[in-house]
């Protein structure tokens, strides 16, 4: 798998760090009820089809990114750098 | 007060001759990281093209032949062969004996450097001032191509033994197929 460095361009998967779920940058507000902050700590779905996941381009720029891509035909549709990106 | 020696970091490591390869260590002088703050990036270029003469590199590039910024990551270079300028839109650090770096050229530098690294250094879509971040085997470091079959590659300097080593193994490899 190769993935789309905004930064580098596209690199070989070795180069990148897994994060998960692209959820984790929607950091609830810090009186949100407990069950939010459940959510967002511990419950995924897990999802055949299209994600939006967290990478770290650990052996390259050094960028995080949300890649988004297809767990089932494995197509990677994009990646932006997390800032840029929406959560 | 003791007398210091000076080593450097690939001292009585290199250099190799192996095969299709000459591998040799480069001594870049002054190291400077340069980081530009936020919104600092365009007074950062402009200085230091007053001062040496090259702007700050976009990604995977290097500008300059005497004085060089070399891009190594996100809103980073590092400026080698001479003195940086007060910048001071940007964090400068002082990375002078922080790198091993070495030159790895000949005929079989791009097989070696292919057993290594998972980036693309191929001539027709790398060329020289090209700069890559990547890893050489599990070893982050930064790869420019300085020449048509020449390369510079620079690891920390604590890791000197490790890059030399999985250099000189790849350049074994590939002597050895080209006996077969
Ligand atoms: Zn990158």
């Amino acid at each position: 798998m190769r993935l789309p460095c905004p930064i580098c361009g596209e690199r070989d998967r070795r180069e990148f760090y897994y994060k998960g779920d692209a959820l984790a940058l929607d950091r609830p507000a810090g009186d949100a009820d407990g069950g939010v902050w459940d959510d967002y700590l511990h419950n995924r779905d897990n999802l055949a089809g299209v994600v939006r996941e967290l990478w770290h381009h650990a052996g390259g720029c050094g960028a995080w990114i949300v890649v988004t891509r297809d767990t089932v035909t494995h197509e990677v549709h994009g990646a932006e750098r997390v800032g840029k990106a929406k959560a | 007060m003791a007398k210091l020696i000076e080593t450097t970091p690939c001292a009585g490591l290199l250099p190799l001759s192996i095969g299709g390869v000459n591998i040799h260590e480069i001594n870049l002088g002054q190291v400077t990281l340069v980081a530009p703050y936020a919104g600092g990036a365009k007074a950062t270029s402009d200085a230091l093209k007053a001062a040496i003469g090259v702007t700050f590199p976009k990604p995977n590039r290097t500008n300059g032949a005497g004085p060089r910024a070399i891009w190594c990551g996100l809103d980073q270079a590092l400026i080698v062969g001479g003195a940086c300028p007060d910048l001071p839109q940007a964090a400068v650090v002082d990375h002078s004996d922080a790198w091993a770096v070495v030159r790895i050229e000949g005929a079989e530098a791009e097989a070696v450097l292919a057993r290594l690294v998972p980036a693309d250094l191929r001539a027709s879509v790398f060329k020289r001032g090209h700069t890559v971040r990547t890893m050489l085997v599990h070893m982050n470091v930064g790869i420019t191509r300085v020449g048509a079959s020449a390369f510079e590659v620079m690891a920390m300097r604590s890791m000197a033994g490790t890059l030399v080593h999985d250099l000189e193994q790849a350049a074994k490899g590939v002597a050895a197929r080209a006996l077969i």
